[in-house]
């Protein structure tokens, strides 16, 4: 059956696509592993640089990456979250709506090193706030912003009509929907979301290398006015400017940012299931 | 009380919403603020077309023509090797895997999609680099080609998973039909299941080459950074982020070749805004 | 539950806030930011200072000698690493902002030319090299070497290393020469990556601050000319100024240095630190 034998065929040639795919990834995380998992001391975790960073710990940069992290989801969770709540509560299907979403749609594809630039020429140079915490926070905190809409979009669009309209039967406003009914039901949908944006955000070298990145600053933040150490960009230096760096620091480095990751997105992953699953409707 | 104080939130969820537009405004000013200053001394067509990018120059040249060849060079390659394996890997998710393989394999593609680009670029130059050089003999390997390979897999978890989407979305009855006609399941994949998903093959094609497009790191470090108009891809090239990324901490501020940078951005923004409202279109297409 | 996010975010905002300030009120971070080639040298000086005033927290950037002169000049570090002069034009502008540089030499250094162990080529003219970087040789036979395509390797633009390179040698030490890099030559991203592309690479050649000569490269003797002697790159020949590739690594600050700042200056100018100078593989002073 020339058919029957034309489909085994394409099956397999599509499995091997999908290997091809997959593999690599596999093969990465094993060799991360496997070259990092030796650098992961007490000292390596919890020390300062030493000896030009070929020795000692990351924590500035662990920390500096926290923090930036912290600032990331202050600043843009609140504001995804209401504006989320604008578009799917409030707004009526007009122009201003159609524009809004356009915008969203294309801060969500702006390269990361425009943000970087608009971080440099805003935060840095027009507000004065200098490279910073601040200013990384801010300028990740615009990049992240539309993961959170979509997110808690989403999220919303999820909770079933009838439970607005239940609420407004019995005399609610609309906020008062929103804050008691809505929300509530949406809050796993609008937490994997904005994990998942807030790991992206950890990742990223391109919007902090003008806004926040030092070198090398073997001192924990003071002020948010501060510069700071940032695991992406410690990776990049790690890989390019220090000589005769270890192996073991590079992949020691690379694992614990991948780690802070993957550790994200699980947690993620864990809230969803787990509200699929308690769902009662 | 509540009256008010509800106002006042429905309010502040009101700019909340229009705050999208306030920042893409922003953004676009901003960029346009430093990067039109160069037009002022610099001829917009020397600075689209021109061959020679020389910023440092004493006098000055700053032809990003070899620049944006470079970028759509790498992309190009990336789209090439990613569009047909992402065809395939969504078809095999969505239609062929049985269900215990189909979670592995979603899991593997998500946590393609996490791992962070300069944790990529790293690994590509220490793994892809050298063996790209060894297969095909060149006097290095940070080429235009280890740079396509590299982003083909940062944009496979998008395109893979927009696909699928498409794919699962395509109405039952279609499959249905086209089995109950006799048609095996591969056939009814390709000539019906397909060509019914196509919208959504082609948003996801042009949100790949949205995301290549404006990756900075792994390029970076990976492409050799040699400004020149490129004639293979196992050569060196130069992109358009990477310039920025590399150039900005020399240029001073108020300098033409800052106000170049920011042109460079205001490129990158155009195109990006460009090619994610025409996927968005062919997404909604319904 | 709003009303639980909200007091979540509040504490998490005074935790922040408790945090930061328990973490000790110490004095402002000095900056220092700039030349790539002396990044390692003011990380390490930074790291002997600080180990002997440790209420003292020094913050060292690269990024370039242009990166430290610009932020100099637009005031947002206390010091400039520089491996090449300011340039009249960024005098100009540092002055116009209120910034008068003051020069402090602290180091010598000699640019060395660097190629694979196995490559026969042992000396090179600054015509030679000129003609290498300006892409007129292209290949090692010319120069006695063995049939292979010369892979040349370059700093970054923002790279005081670049600067001088392409000043005295590209252009023969002559301000009017037109000769640039050729668009062919690899722009690597430090003097690591150059370090690392040619202990791998028969067919490399690169330049890079003697500090980052190790046993897996080889260091070519230079003459100006083939009427001058070829000198190879050490100590003792750049401190005589016997080699003619040699140039000094210096501080910028803004005026003189002023009590925040001066204790390191003069830590760097002493014999301890000059002795830190030799231990990094660059030249001391005096």
């Amino acid at each position: 059956m020339d058919s029957k034998r034309t489909e085994k065929t394409a099956f397999i040639i599509l499995l091997l696509a999908t290997i091809l795919v997959i593999v690599p990834v596999a093969l990465i995380i094993l060799m991360v592993l496997i070259k990092g998992l030796p650098a992961l001391t007490g000292e390596f975790i919890f020390g300062m640089p030493r000896e030009g960073m070929r020795a000692g710990g990351i924590l500035p940069a662990i920390i500096g990456t926290a923090f930036l992290v912290l600032g990331t989801a202050i600043f843009c969770i609140p504001l995804g979250i209401m504006a989320a709540v604008y578009l799917n509560e409030y707004a009526g299907r007009n122009w201003l709506t159609r524009v809004i979403e356009i915008a969203i749609i294309n801060l969500a594809g702006v390269p990361s090193i425009v943000y970087g630039l608009f971080g440099l020429g805003l935060f840095v140079t027009f507000l004065g706030f200098g490279a910073s915490i601040l200013a990384g926070s801010l300028t990740l905190a615009v990049m992240t912003l539309p993961v959170i809409i979509t997110a808690t979009r989403e999220a919303l669009i999820a909770v079933p009509r009838s439970f607005r309209e239940v609420s407004f039967s019995l005399g609610a406003s609309r906020w008062q929907t929103v804050r008691s009914v809505v929300l509530p039901n949406a809050i796993p949908g609008i937490l994997t979301g904005a994990i998942l944006g807030l790991s992206r955000a950890a990742g990223e070298t391109a919007p902090i290398l003008f806004t926040v990145a030092a070198f090398y600053l073997p001192r924990l933040p003071q002020s948010i006015f501060d510069q700071a150490m940032a695991l992406p960009y410690h990776i990049y230096v790690l890989s390019t400017q220090v000589p005769n760096v270890s192996v073991k620091i590079q992949y020691g480095t690379i694992l614990v940012l991948v780690g802070m990751v993957f550790i994200l997105n699980v947690i993620a992953s864990i809230i969803r299931a787990r509200f699929r699953k308690r769902k009662t409707w | 009380m509540k009256k008010t104080f509800e106002a006042i939130i429905e309010k502040m969820i009101f700019l909340s919403g229009i705050a999208s537009i306030l920042f893409v405004v922003l953004i676009f000013i901003f960029l346009l603020k430093e990067g039109l200053s160069l037009f002022a001394t610099v001829n917009p067509i020397n600075f689209l077309f021109g061959k020679n990018w020389y910023p440092i120059s004493d006098p000055p040249q700053f032809g990003i023509l070899p620049l944006v060849l470079g970028s759509l060079l790498v992309t190009f390659g990336a789209i090439v090797i990613a569009v047909p394996l992402g065809i395939a890997a969504a078809v095999y998710v969505a239609e062929v895997a049985p269900l215990w393989l189909r979670d592995i394999l979603k899991t593997g593609i998500e946590l393609l999609a996490a791992i962070p680009s300069i944790v990529l670029g790293f690994i590509g130059v220490v793994t892809l680099a050298p063996l790209l050089k060894n297969v095909f003999k060149l006097p290095s390997g940070l080429t235009a080609l280890a740079g396509s390979i590299m982003l083909a897999f940062m944009a496979m978890p998008t395109i893979v998973s927009i696909i699928e989407d498409s794919i699962v979305s395509v109405p039952k009855s279609y499959k249905e039909g086209s089995l109950a006609l006799g048609a095996t399941h591969w056939q009814t994949i390709y000539r019906v299941t397909l060509p019914a998903a196509a919208s959504g093959i082609l948003a996801a094609i042009m949100l790949g080459i949205g995301r290549v497009i404006g990756e900075t790191m792994a390029v970076l470090m990976i492409t050799g950074n040699a400004a020149v108009i490129p004639t293979s891809i196992l050569q060196p090239v130069r992109t358009l982020t990477a310039t920025i990324a590399a150039e900005m901490g020399e240029a001073v501020a108020g300098s033409n070749h800052y106000y170049a940078l920011f042109a460079i951005g205001i490129i990158l923004f155009v195109i990006s805004f460009i090619i994610n409202l025409v996927a968005d279109r062919f997404l909604h297409k319904k | 539950m709003l009303k639980k996010i909200g007091v979540g975010v509040l504490v998490s905002m005074i935790l922040i806030g408790i945090t930061l300030s328990g973490c000790g009120r110490g004095k402002k971070a000095i900056q220092i930011k700039g030349s790539d080639t002396m990044v390692n040298l003011g990380q390490a000086w930074a790291e002997a200072f600080t180990q002997k005033n440790p209420e003292i927290a020094i913050a060292v950037t690269g990024g370039g000698s242009g990166t430290g002169i610009a932020a100099l000049i637009a005031g947002t570090t206390d010091i400039a690493e520089a491996s090449r002069n300011m340039e009249p034009r960024e005098i100009d502008q540092a002055k116009k902002n209120g910034v008068d540089p003051k020069e402090i030499q602290v180091a010598n250094d000699g640019i060395t030319v660097v190629v694979h162990p196995s490559n026969p080529v042992s000396k090179l003219t600054f015509k030679q090299l000129s003609d290498i970087f300006t892409g007129k040789i292209k290949n090692w036979k010319e120069l006695g070497g063995k049939d292979q395509k010369i892979v040349a390797l370059s700093r970054e633009r923002n790279s005081g290393t670049h600067v001088f390179f392409l000043e005295h040698v590209v252009k023969l030490g002559e301000k009017k020469n037109p000769n640039e890099f050729a668009t062919g030559v690899l722009m690597m991203l430090s003097s690591q990556t150059i370090i690392e592309e040619v202990s791998a690479n028969p067919q490399a050649i690169g330049y890079v601050g003697l500090g980052y000569l190790t046993v897996k490269e080889k260091a070519l003797a230079i003459a100006k000319d083939e009427k001058s002697p070829y000198i190879e790159p050490s100590v003792q020949s750049v401190t005589s100024k016997r080699y003619p590739i040699s140039r000094s690594l210096l501080f910028y600050t803004k005026g003189e240095p002023n009590e925040r700042i001066k204790p390191f200056i003069d830590f760097v100018l002493s014999s301890a630190g000059q002795e830190i100078v030799l231990k990094m593989d660059f030249v001391p002073v005096r």
